[in-house]
């Protein structure tokens, strides 16, 4: 009996484990999977999600008590949306220049990661207006010049001057600014500091299931969003006509492209919604960890290491990597192998051995690796002509 | 025609250039606007005196280092330790300095890199002259300087909670040894709550000592350790520690929680999820104070105990002082926790030994000065030993709904602390004093 209560508490616990990874990684699957773009900024997307979950949370505060439960059910949506424009704006300004280069992709997307996390840590009143004035009125002005007829003649010369002159004016703003009004513009938003995303209430504690096993609403909560991002993908990958485009352009993009498939707009939507897949991952993490600006880092090797385990471009191989993993984590660290081969003394030895937080995750690492080295194409790996693509 | 295009390119570049770099000077104008108020009162001295304040540390000023993480992980908690030291160095400014000399107090980045904690440490020593450095946080920083101070005989003062073991002449500890934190923590949880203990730490020096400390004494106390478990810095999955703790705890038991950083907020958020609560299993931290219960929320934390010198609920006029002066100074929403205080009796005490000594840059007799020195620090009087601890009252609090502590146990007398475990064989039976230069940094005293 005991042991069948510590083989079911351990699959819903290596499943919980597993719809963590696997929610942190949907994102990067699609972003990774289907457009072959290596994002290191995917857990500084994750980590912006959280933070948006943190705001939606204080405003929810405001409102007084019913809404306040319900918090969670609105941080979803926005921290969707606002990670995928955030997306959308790191796809126009910098990926797609690089599309190809894989190397370059790598470099330039952790530094965005890395100024994300310092954006966090220093936002304030005075950058937001300073960049917000400067965009206005640098591409407000190249928007409006850009009429003019010989615009392509004189557009060198319209950067040159335009741009000194708008950082200069946001710049000169924002100097002004946190002079005349001080800490009430310059204190950071957030600072350094972890913020608190507190789970409602219903989201807290747990349904005892018998004896000591007590499952987390948290958990569930995950497990059941989990299942519904996938179901979602699924069904927009399937079944809608931007899915079908999606899929043909990873398929063929020059085909595509002939065909009169926008491939541009594809790869800005595609890159949308795995960017806004990791916000609503974040949103899902607050629950469980801690929000900071290193949030994300402490997620994005596993969310690589799900998608490589479970074949680049094959969603139901990341599913089933990310699982797998989480179950084979869970077995080995909480000791559950070792007392099932207690029978056996060296094997029980060897795994008591392993049944630590961090050997655990030495042997998972091995298991990965050797598994790599029979099917370097992971679970399900990729058939046909597109594998070099 | 080429030559044209390459001329165009060149000014777009250079303008873009230019630019850039006016708009990055104004964003990095604004967070330096920020602090200063926290800088102008010692940054103020030198501007109205620049002649006077050569690099040589003579003449107006004296200057002092503070060394923390501002960028990185470890900023969170070192960011609130530096505005504690900056308080006291603007509250000895007002009340007419040093010897008559105002502070400047220099302030350098250690970014959460260890190496680079030795480099601006040399930086500050070497170029800027100081005659004291306050900084550090985690024991890695620490004993990433301390070759570079006493090599260059130069003097720290070191105000975080550690795990002792360590007893360096150029080194003053004004955090909590060992025996001034963990030890009474688990003497009074053996006392009151029982003797089965979980220890569960974060995967580097501090905890694996700590623990190696705990397991050692409930050995000699008659308690026992059922388990143990380390994670690694920054992971967030504590599913199956939680497992392991309710199979070798099935009834409730104590744990004791060395973990650090974001680790913490996961722990207890899915040690509450899991139904593991305060009152079965009671959970004694050694490093969450106040600042830490905000960020990890107190709904998670409630009833659960931490071991501190100082919490910021300590009913003493110097400490309502304190914190209305911290208050006044950074917002009222701020909280002061163990490692701000002790930062702050720091260059209380740094200022007390140059006075005794008549001199502060001879670093030599400042040193000699500091043995005897005595605050009345907000969580009650400390003496700085010669064996370059202070002696100071050891509190448990535990947390309360509004993020506090209520404080309930308190030694009546300070604490005397010992740097050398006495329940680790290897190091058992010695001591530290550098008041007798035949003593030193580890003598046997039997």
């Amino acid at each position: 009996m005991l042991i069948v209560q510590g083989l079911l508490e351990g699959l819903f616990n290596g499943v919980s484990i597993g719809a963590v990874l696997l929610i942190a990684a949907l994102g990067l699957a699609i972003v990774f999977g289907l457009m072959g773009v290596i994002n290191m900024a995917h857990g500084e997307f994750m980590m912006l999600g959280a933070y948006t979950t943190f705001v939606v949370q204080n405003v929810f505060k405001t409102f007084g008590s019913p809404w306040v439960e319900a918090y969670i059910i609105f941080a979803l949506p926005i921290a969707f949306l606002l990670t995928a424009g955030f997306g959308i704006i790191l796809e126009r300004g910098v990926i797609r220049y690089l599309y190809g280069r894989p190397l370059e992709t790598l470099l330039a997307t952790w530094g965005v990661s890395l100024i994300l996390q310092q954006f966090v840590r220093s936002v304030n009143g005075v950058i937001i207006i300073g960049l917000v004035l400067f965009s206005a009125l640098f591409f407000g002005g190249l928007w409006f010049i850009s009429k003019r007829a010989d615009y392509y003649r004189i557009k060198t010369l319209v950067w040159t001057i335009m741009l000194p002159v708008c950082l200069g004016i946001s710049g000169v703003v924002g100097f002004i600014l946190a002079q005349t009004f001080k800490l009430t513009v310059t204190k950071p938003w957030f600072g350094a500091q972890n913020v608190d995303v507190t789970a409602p209430a219903w989201l807290r504690g747990g349904v005892k299931v018998f004896g000591t096993f007590q499952i987390p609403y948290a958990r569930l909560f995950i497990i059941f969003l989990t299942a519904a991002c996938m179901l979602g993908i699924y069904l927009f990958l399937q079944k809608s006509r931007w899915g079908l485009r999606i899929r043909s352009v990873t398929q063929n993009r020059t085909m595509s492209s002939c065909l009169g498939i926008p491939t541009q707009q594809v790869d800005s939507l595609t890159f949308a919604l795995g960017s806004g897949l990791a916000g609503v991952a974040g949103c899902a993490i607050s629950l469980l960890g801690s929000v900071g600006p290193n949030t994300g880092q402490n997620y994005v090797v596993d969310t690589f290491m799900v998608v490589v385990v479970g074949g680049v471009g094959k969603l139901a191989g990341s599913a089933v990597a990310a699982i797998a993993i989480g179950t084979i984590n869970y077995f080995i660290g909480s000791g559950t192998i070792a007392i099932l081969l207690q029978p056996i003394k060296p094997l029980a030895d060897f795994f008591t051995f392993f049944a630590t937080a961090s050997m655990a995750k030495v042997m998972v690492f091995f298991l990965i690796i050797s598994f790599l080295q029979f099917r370097p194409g992971g679970i399900f790996p990729q058939k046909g002509r597109t594998v070099d693509a | 025609m080429s030559k044209r295009i390459n001329r165009r390119k060149f000014l777009l570049y250079g303008g873009a250039t230019v630019g850039t770099s006016i708009f990055l000077k104004a964003c990095g104008g604004s967070p330096t606007a920020s602090s200063s108020p926290a800088a102008s009162p010692t940054g103020s001295p030198a501007k109205s005196s620049p002649a006077s304040s050569p690099a040589a540390g003579g003449g107006g000023t004296i200057k002092v280092g503070i060394l923390h993480s501002l960028s990185g992980t470890m900023a969170i908690s070192e960011k609130s330790v530096v505005d504690a030291e900056q308080l006291a160095i603007e509250e000895i400014n007002a009340a007419g300095g040093v010897l008559g000399r105002k502070i400047e107090a220099i302030v350098e980045d250690g970014n959460s890199d260890w190496p680079t904690f030795a480099e601006k440490a040399k930086k500050l020593i070497d170029q800027d002259k100081v005659v004291a450095v306050f900084g550090c946080w985690t024991s890695s920083s620490r004993k990433a300087v301390l070759p570079v101070f006493e090599e260059k005989k130069h003097m720290l003062w070191y105000p975080v909670q550690y795990e002792g073991q360590e007893c360096s002449q150029r080194i003053f500890y004004t955090g909590a040894a060992p025996n001034q934190q963990i030890e009474p923590s688990v003497d009074w949880l053996l006392e009151k709550k029982g003797k089965e203990f979980f220890l569960v730490g974060s995967d580097y020096v501090f905890p694996r000592t700590a623990n190696t400390i705990i397991k050692a004494q409930l050995e000699a106390k008659g308690g026992k350790t059922v388990g143990e478990d380390y994670l690694p810095l920054g992971n967030t999955e504590v599913t199956a520690i939680i497992t392991k703790i309710k199979a070798a705890l099935p009834n409730g038991g104590i744990i004791y929680n060395t973990l650090n950083g974001d680790s913490n907020v996961a722990f207890f958020k899915q040690l509450q999820g899991a139904g593991l609560t305060a009152d079965k299993y009671p959970v004694m931290s050694v490093s969450i104070a106040e600042e830490e219960v905000k960020a990890i929320g107190v709904e998670f934390l409630k009833g659960h105990y931490a071991a501190w010198n100082y919490f910021m609920t300590v009913d003493s006029p110097a400490n309502k002082k304190f914190v209305d002066a911290f208050k006044k100074k950074y917002g009222n929403d701020r909280v002061t926790n163990d490692p701000m205080e002790a930062a702050y009796i720091a260059v209380y005490l740094w200022k007390a030994a140059v006075e005794k000594a008549k001199t502060a840059d001879d670093l030599d007799k400042v040193i000699a000065a500091a043995y005897g020195a005595t605050f009345d620090a907000p969580g009650g009087m400390v003496t700085m030993n010669p064996n370059h601890h202070i002696s100071k009252i050891v509190r448990i609090g535990q947390i309360r709904q509004d993020g506090l502590f209520d404080i309930v146990q308190a030694t009546p007398q300070p604490v005397v602390p010992v740097p050398w475990n006495q329940f680790v064989k290897e190091t058992k039976g010695f001591a530290c004093d550098w008041s007798d230069p035949k003593k030193g940094g580890k003598y046997k005293t039997t």
